[in-house]
């Protein structure tokens, strides 16, 4: 089990991980995602004890990685592929690594034949693909047989057969009851292995939660409309109306509506009682990538969020479970509270003061118990 | 790219042990080891640093759905748990060293360099009645660029783990991080010296036997450098001369090689460090070459003194500053306290920072 405490790090001014706590429980894959320089890598090396947290701690089976008798047998890491010498062979790179912990020559040609290396053993791994780095790295993460196992990106460049290949591994690992702390930026390659997932960004978490009920809080569906051209009347009234009902509509760039919070009926009902011609009345479902992205997004690049509600009708963003989700008197043209971001209700826990954006709420840790 | 098989990560599945029963709990692991144990049952069970509250239950579960945590097995695993120790990052830094051809590149280089100058300046010299120097001295200009192979050698040791990413490999594989740079040091410095040791040995025996039958003129014979030097009017080299050229010229160079080591882990960059260390070697007398006047004399005096070129000249008994009848040994001994300070530096800089 890894256990991270209020895990800080800093880089001088810049702080790469805020105040991240989270536990990886064995028996299952755990998703560890965020966009890139969220400080995924950042965690994993304070994890392994390369980094020094500058503040709180992270241990693993309740030790500090530099505290434990020997490391490789009981925690296994894929941090980069390219971490090796490219000038010695494959067999020659994981036998030093074995060496280093008492680990039997054996069990090196064990590993190469389960990562399928072991017609390139002897070959230098300087003229290795990505895929068969990754491989290599794999390899040198399983060597000690360890009970907890963390993968960093272990998907780059591999081929799709390969990709299926890892998720099968992470699974069979985490079956056999070792802890699979796997990270990536991929929402949809996690959730076809992951158990459970921990989102960052921007060095905070964000979400603490099984898949299942990422996929149920953040994936939500909405309905498509579309008034007849030239009809800017109509589609007014329609958008008030819908307002009034409860509804959130934005406007999309085609001239269409996108409304969540309505079943489809009733703004069919709606629509026929204010007398508005639709041409179009669809159901849509947003991806779980989507509400990967959406939940990500302000933890990338703020600006990018404000933008999108200069000039827009409508909140632009619904929280996640927005059919259940109660519209206050400010709905519909009303300009949008500030911090609505999806992370609404606001969580119980305040924001903490990194990043410096008081009205930035998307970074905020956005747990299960809060949207309940 | 090959097909992959599919991955029998499973430890029963592994060939060697031989019980194909159900894997015991880990409590019972220790007494069912395969392999002989390198460590006492008792550190084994000492050493499971896993809470114990993790229950073992059945050890496959269908895959796909794994149970809630509570009820995860712990794996137990077929290898030996072992108490690491400076034994097995010896090993790994000696499969390091040897496996990379950049190790191979140099150390020839060295042999070629150190032993193909000395034949040269042997064959150059072999007409002449009477070179003026002692015996074995000639080998101080093959192993003066020798040394220049095994120094790049000792900073790339350290270097190219830090230029490909290996160190975090490394360290994460054995996170006691002096005890990889200590191992590191033994290594190259072992290996390093045997090499110079046998370059200098061989070039040692050629200029005794090719040489050797010089005749000292009579003036020479109150020279004290002379001393212990001429036996049967024929130049000679003592028995001192020819411990110095080779074992202590062999010390010399290794240790330069180790400091290179210590200042690549300090600098953690492969031109930085080389360049770094060219300079500590070369620098010194190339400055004090061009410090002309009465003022600079005395610096320019401990400049060449103090160089570590001449510290090498010293030991083959031709010194660029005082007497031929020094000792090299001081001067390897200054070496020696520079060396360990820096490795010092480097096994803090090592452990305290990040990676």
């Amino acid at each position: 089990m890894i256990e991270a405490t209020g895990l800080t790090k800093s880089y001088g001014s810049k702080t790469a991980v805020y105040n991240l706590s989270f536990r990886v429980l064995p028996g299952k894959v755990t998703g560890f995602l965020g966009p890139n320089g969220a400080g995924k890598s950042t965690t994993m090396r304070m994890i392994l004890g390369l980094d020094a947290p500058t503040d709180g701690s992270v241990t693993i089976g309740g030790h500090q990685y530099r505290e434990l008798p020997n490391a490789p047998r009981l925690v296994g890491a894929l941090l980069d592929a390219n971490a090796k010498h490219g000038g010695r062979s494959a067999r020659a790179h994981l036998l030093c690594l074995a060496q280093l912990s008492g680990i039997p020559a054996r069990r090196v040609d064990e590993v190469l034949d389960v990562v399928g290396l072991t017609q390139v053993a002897r070959k230098r791994s300087k003229g290795f693909s990505l895929g068969m780095g990754q491989r290599l790295g794999i390899a040198a993460a399983l060597l000690g047989d360890p009970q907890v196992l963390l993968f960093d990106e272990p998907v780059n460049g591999l081929d799709p057969e390969g990709i299926r290949w890892v998720r099968e591994l992470m699974r069979r690992l985490a079956s056999e009851g070792r802890t699979v702390f796997v990270s990536s930026h991929l929402m949809s390659e996690m959730a076809q292995t992951a158990d459970h997932l921990i989102v960052i960004g921007r060095g905070q978490l964000m979400a603490d939660l099984p898949v299942r009920a990422f996929i149920e809080q953040n994936s939500t569906g909405f309905a498509r409309l579309r008034t007849p051209d030239g009809d800017e009347a109509g589609r007014e009234k329609l958008v008030r109306v819908l307002a009034e009902a409860g509804g959130q509509v934005q406007a999309e760039p085609e001239g269409t509506l996108k409304v969540t919070g309505v079943e489809l009926p009733r703004i069919s009902e709606l629509a026929h009682a204010a007398d508005v011609r639709l041409w179009e009345l669809s159901p849509h479902h947003a991806s779980l990538e989507e509400a990967y992205m959406r939940m990500t997004q302000g933890a990338v690049d703020y600006r990018s969020s404000e933008d999108q509600r200069s000039g827009l009708q409508g909140p632009p963003q619904q929280a996640p479970g927005g059919w259940q989700q109660p519209v206050g008197p400010q709905g519909g043209y009303a300009p949008p509270p500030p911090g609505a971001g999806f992370g609404a209700p606001p969580p119980a826990h305040a924001a903490p003061p990194h990043p410096p954006h008081a009205a930035h709420q998307a970074a905020a840790p956005y747990r299960p118990e809060d949207a309940r | 790219m090959t097909t992959p098989p599919p991955p029998p990560h499973v430890p029963q599945q592994q060939p060697g042990p031989p019980p194909h029963t159900p894997q015991p709990p880990p409590q019972a692991d220790a007494g069912q080891q395969p392999f002989p144990p390198q460590a006492p049952p008792q550190a084994y069970a000492q050493q499971q640093p896993f809470p114990p509250q993790q229950v073992p239950g059945q050890r496959q579960q269908e895959p796909g759905h794994a149970g809630p945590p509570q009820q995860a097995p712990v794996v137990a695993s077929s290898l030996p748990m072992v108490n690491t120790h400076i034994g097995h990052a010896l090993l790994s830094e000696w499969t390091k060293i040897r496996t990379v051809r950049s190790t191979v590149w140099t150390l020839a280089l060295t042999v070629l360099l150190t032993v193909g100058i000395g034949l040269i300046f042997a064959a150059a010299l072999s007409g002449e009645d009477f070179v003026g120097m002692p015996l074995l001295g000639g080998g101080f200009f093959g192993l003066m660029f020798g040394q220049l192979c095994v120094i790049s050698l000792g900073a790339l040791v350290i270097t190219s783990e830090y230029g490909t990413g290996m160190i975090r490999t490394t360290l994460t594989a054995s996170p006691r991080r002096a005890r990889v740079l200590i191992a590191k040091g033994l290594v190259f410095f072992s290996l390093s010296f045997a090499v110079t040791l046998a370059a200098t040995a061989l070039t040692a025996l050629i200029h005794s036997s090719m040489l050797g039958d010089q005749t000292v003129p009579v003036y020479e014979y109150d020279n004290p450098d002379m001393e212990g030097s001429i036996e049967n009017g024929e130049i000679v080299a003592s028995s001192g001369h020819w411990v110095d050229a080779t074992v202590g010229a062999s010390l010399y160079v290794a240790l330069l090689g180790l400091l290179a080591l210590a200042v690549g882990a300090l600098l953690r960059h492969s031109a930085g460090a080389i360049s770094t260390m060219l300079g500590v070697v070369l620098v010194p007398l190339i400055a004090a070459l061009f410090m002309v006047g009465e003022s600079l004399a005395d610096l320019r005096e401990a400049l060449i003194e103090y160089s570590p070129l001449n510290g090498l000249a010293t030991m083959f008994h031709i010194p660029m500053t005082g007497e031929t009848t020094d000792s090299g040994w001081p001067l390897l001994g200054l070496l020696a306290a520079v060396t360990a300070g820096a490795t010092i530096a480097a096994v803090a800089r090592l452990t305290t920072t990040d990676v």
